[in-house]
């Protein structure tokens, strides 16, 4: 492939692999995302190629294995081009079903169509579906479509168009005007301006200037990084090749989790490819501009996802925080000004240079424009990735797009934020989304991880595990955070075991007013979020743990007792099996009776129990019943439950 | 035959570093490849960092003990990753983590004394539709309720 040397020759390069395309043909996209790579896309990948071998369809049907779709929960994906019709849960055993009917015969198999959980009704095509049809996909549209290892899917679907414009016909100034025109905000977690950083980065003296993309998504809960990196990396070097070029930055970096081994192979392929044609390295584009960028993995330390522990990682050091002084836009990695940007906001910089800051600034909220992308997950029915614009309800998004709750249960709150967010009750439900009004609730946008909880969820517990992941992360450097958040895990930790004092609430504001004002960077000031946002909101659960030793959700196992109903049992001895402890004593038409003394509380007889019987029961709070008499433990035919009660 | 290991270990390392030449700031990027190769950090690789690039030992012992990609101690033939995520956490992972503690007879972060498995426990592998989510040796398995545990440890001897 001879290098690409302007705006024309990408021009002619798109017509040309356009031109080859014949869009008549029958085509084969399969989601091969990490999920999907879990729940079997290698094996259903293979089974097509198989097929098609079988068949002696090879030439005339393609197959193209794509980046995430964000329906992970239905994965893994196919969609059938022309016609467009998607399939859900494909299993190797579905597709010569699949290319003898739909491929060859135009026929649909319905069962392998999205079902309405409701209606029943069956729907065809991906964008009908309710988790799609509720989405504006901008910034994840290309996952669709492009198979991350080969460039030009990318350039046929009109990337790289972006930079070329900016190289060509705009001068840095233009490009990061546009840019803060725009308001695009930091999609990582901060909603700082990008433009203006930007711009603090080109006005620092010193050379060479970084440009650097953080793809060190810590956050527990949110992985659209990690989707985009994996299915478009080319979406996310083109907009770092235009932050560079606007902010003058030579040399630029990658930081990728070593967690996600498939983002960073289809990296490495993207940075290859994007030399070979002559969009990254010297001469982009033969503008003159010359931009050259490495990878940096991860080691795997969630505070180096902070800005200054970042830049400390990459120059080999422990990823720890910098006091802030002087901020790493003036002086970051070897003291030279850097800038700092996440995956998400980086892939929405090709979208504005081509349809300008107007069109961005018409989608979104007064302060927040453009979409974001959250990961909607935990308790809800349809888990996944989903795009929508800024100011969307949280209603609209858990609800519409997400299907509600799973199994019926009580929505009880929304965890957005990560470590640093907090949870919102049901009262909020109303409130749209974007940077403040999240921020006004007592939590945060963060990275974008929406963690839906029902009525099973103890919030005390909850807001414990937040408190026990930041210790484990925090990198100790500074005394608030550190003994502060272990101060407040040893509250938590007690209270979840019964252990918990009057006054412990008001300790616990009082260690986060200090941590709050005193730590050195954000993880500290925002480590008792979480657990202050669910004192604001769920305070009663609290009491419940401190004044009567009861768990309200029948979560911490402490708090907690399993019993079988004797009016219940069926004495079918599923949980007595399934026990790994032994604990359950019964037989064949014998009431079963939980040994409480062995009890380890591991829950799978309250799993294992069939649904229809609900002998298992959990009870916080109060005593265990005594076990039945033995003479009234037998089950004789035909009366629900024998011996002398009846 | 240990010696032989060694010097071919050595070697490996020797290969490692020189692939890094003329680079700055690349003790991670190396340390994380001597990892995912011999699955730890042995001392004597240590001690050879520090010889050839001339780097302290306490420095190179301060990054592999802060990473958590990195580790001092030998590990089982397989690991076992078992994902607290707050999507998994929500989903009942804890509950998960407690069987495989059990069944093992180790805590997370510990190796089995037959060095058949080693446990640990991980902050969002990024797979959250499928909470809970175990890895075993990198093969995923998501919708994981307890007991289903002890089926999938037996399919690693």
């Amino acid at each position: 492939m001879p290098r690409l040397n302007s705006k024309e020759d990408l021009r002619a390069l798109r017509r040309k692999i356009v031109g080859m395309r014949d869009l008549t043909m029958p085509y084969i996209t399969l989601c091969s995302g990490t999920a999907c790579h879990a729940t079997g896309s290698d094996a259903v990948a293979a089974a097509i190629q198989k097929e098609l071998e079988k068949q002696g369809l090879t030439e005339e049907v393609g197959v193209r294995r794509t980046g995430c779709h964000g329906f992970c929960e239905r994965g893994p994906i196919i969609i059938v081009y022309p016609e467009e019709i998607c399939y859900l849960n494909v299993t190797p055993e579905d597709v010569p079903e699949i290319i003898s009917k739909t491929i060859k015969g135009k026929e649909i198999i319905e069962r392998l169509l999205y079902a309405d959980p409701n209606t029943g009704e069956r729907m065809v095509h991906e964008q009908d579906i309710p988790f799609y049809k509720y989405q504006t996909r901008l910034v994840f549209s290309g996952n669709l479509w492009v198979d991350p290892a080969n460039i030009e899917d990318y350039i046929a679907l009109g990337g790289y168009r972006a930079l070329a414009k900016a190289l060509q016909e705009m001068t840095p100034e233009e490009v990061m005007e546009e840019v803060k025109r725009a308001n695009l905000r930091g999609r990582g977690g901060g909603g700082f301006p990008a433009g203006r950083k930007w711009e603090t980065t080109r006005d620092a003296s010193g050379e060479p200037k970084y440009a650097i993309v953080n793809c060190d998504e810590g956050d527990p809960g949110a992985y659209m990084d990690r989707s985009i990196m994996e299915g478009n990396p080319h979406r996310v070097l083109e907009g770092l090749t235009i932050a560079a070029y606007a902010i003058g930055a030579t040399h630029g970096f990658v930081y990728v989790r070593q967690e996600y081994p498939l983002a960073v192979s289809n990296l490495a392929i993207a940075l290859e490819q994007a030399k070979e044609y002559g969009l990254l390295g010297e001469d982009i584009l033969g503008s003159g501009f010359d931009f050259d960028v490495k990878v940096h993995r991860g080691a795997g330390a969630f505070i180096s996802g902070e800005s200054s522990a970042l830049m400390n990682a990459i120059e080999g050091k422990v990823g720890e925080p910098r006091p802030k002084y002087v901020h790493t836009s003036e002086a970051g990695i070897w003291d030279k000004p850097s800038n700092l940007n996440n995956v998400e906001t980086l892939a929405n910089v090709p979208l504005i240079i081509e349809k300008g800051a107007d069109w961005f600034g018409s989608i979104g909220t007064e302060g927040s424009k453009g979409t974001k992308i959250f990961s909607l997950v935990g308790k809800v029915n349809n888990t996944g990735l989903v795009e929508v614009p800024m100011g969307t309800t949280l209603r609209d998004i858990i609800y519409k797009i997400g299907g509600g709750i799973r199994g019926g249960k009580k929505f009880k709150g929304v965890q957005t934020g990560g470590p640093s967010g907090g949870i919102i009750p049901e009262q909020y439900l109303d409130s749209p989304v974007d940077f403040d009004e999240l921020t006004k609730l007592g939590s945060m946008m963060g990275s974008g991880g929406m963690i839906v909880i029902d009525e099973d969820t103890c919030i005390v517990d909850l807001a414990r595990y937040f408190v026990d992941f930041l210790c484990d992360e925090s990198c100790g450097k500074c005394v608030p955070c550190r003994e502060g958040l272990k101060r407040m895990r040893d509250i938590l930790d007690a209270m979840v075991a019964g252990r918990g004092k009057e006054g412990d609430i008001e300790l616990l504001k009082e260690i986060a007013v200090v941590m709050k004002k005193a730590s050195l960077c954000a993880l500290g000031t925002t480590a008792a979020n979480p657990a202050l946002s669910t004192i604001r909101y769920f305070r009663d659960e609290y009491e419940a743990h401190i004044k009567e030793k009861r768990c309200p959700a029948l979560v911490c196992k402490d708090l907690i007792s399993y019993y079988i109903d004797p009016e219940k049992c069926i004495a079918c001895l599923k949980c007595l099996k399934n026990c790994p402890e032994g604990a359950i004593e019964g037989e064949k038409k014998r009431i079963h009776v939980i040994d409480q003394s062995k009890c380890v509380k591991c829950g799978i007889c309250y799993d294992v129990c069939p649904p229809k019987v609900g002998a298992v029961k959990k009870i916080s709070g109060k005593p265990v019943p005594p076990s039945l008499p033995e003479v009234e433990r037998a089950i004789r035919k035909g009366k629900k439950r024998g011996g002398g009660s009846d | 035959m240990v010696e032989i290991d060694m010097k071919m270990k050595m070697q490996r390392v020797d290969e490692i570093i020189e692939g890094y030449k003329g680079e700055e700031g690349v003790l991670i990027q190396l340390l994380l490849d001597i990892q995912s190769e011999f699955n730890w950090i042995p001392h004597g690789v240590i001690a050879r960092i520090s010889e050839r690039l001339r780097i302290p030992k306490s420095h190179i012992y301060r990054i592999a003990s802060f990473y958590k990609a990195m580790s001092l101690n030998p590990v089982g033939r397989h690991i076992i990753q078992v994902c607290l995520g707050t999507a998994c956490q929500v989903r009942g992972a804890p509950k998960i983590l407690d069987r495989v503690e059990e069944n093992l007879k180790i805590k997370e972060g510990g190796t089995t004394p037959d060095m058949r498995f080693s446990l640990k426990r991980v902050n969002c592998l990024g797979c959250c539709a499928m909470g809970p989510v175990v890895v075993v040796d990198g093969n995923y398995h998501g919708k994981i309720t307890p007991a289903m545990v002890e089926d999938i440890l037996g399919k690693y001897k």
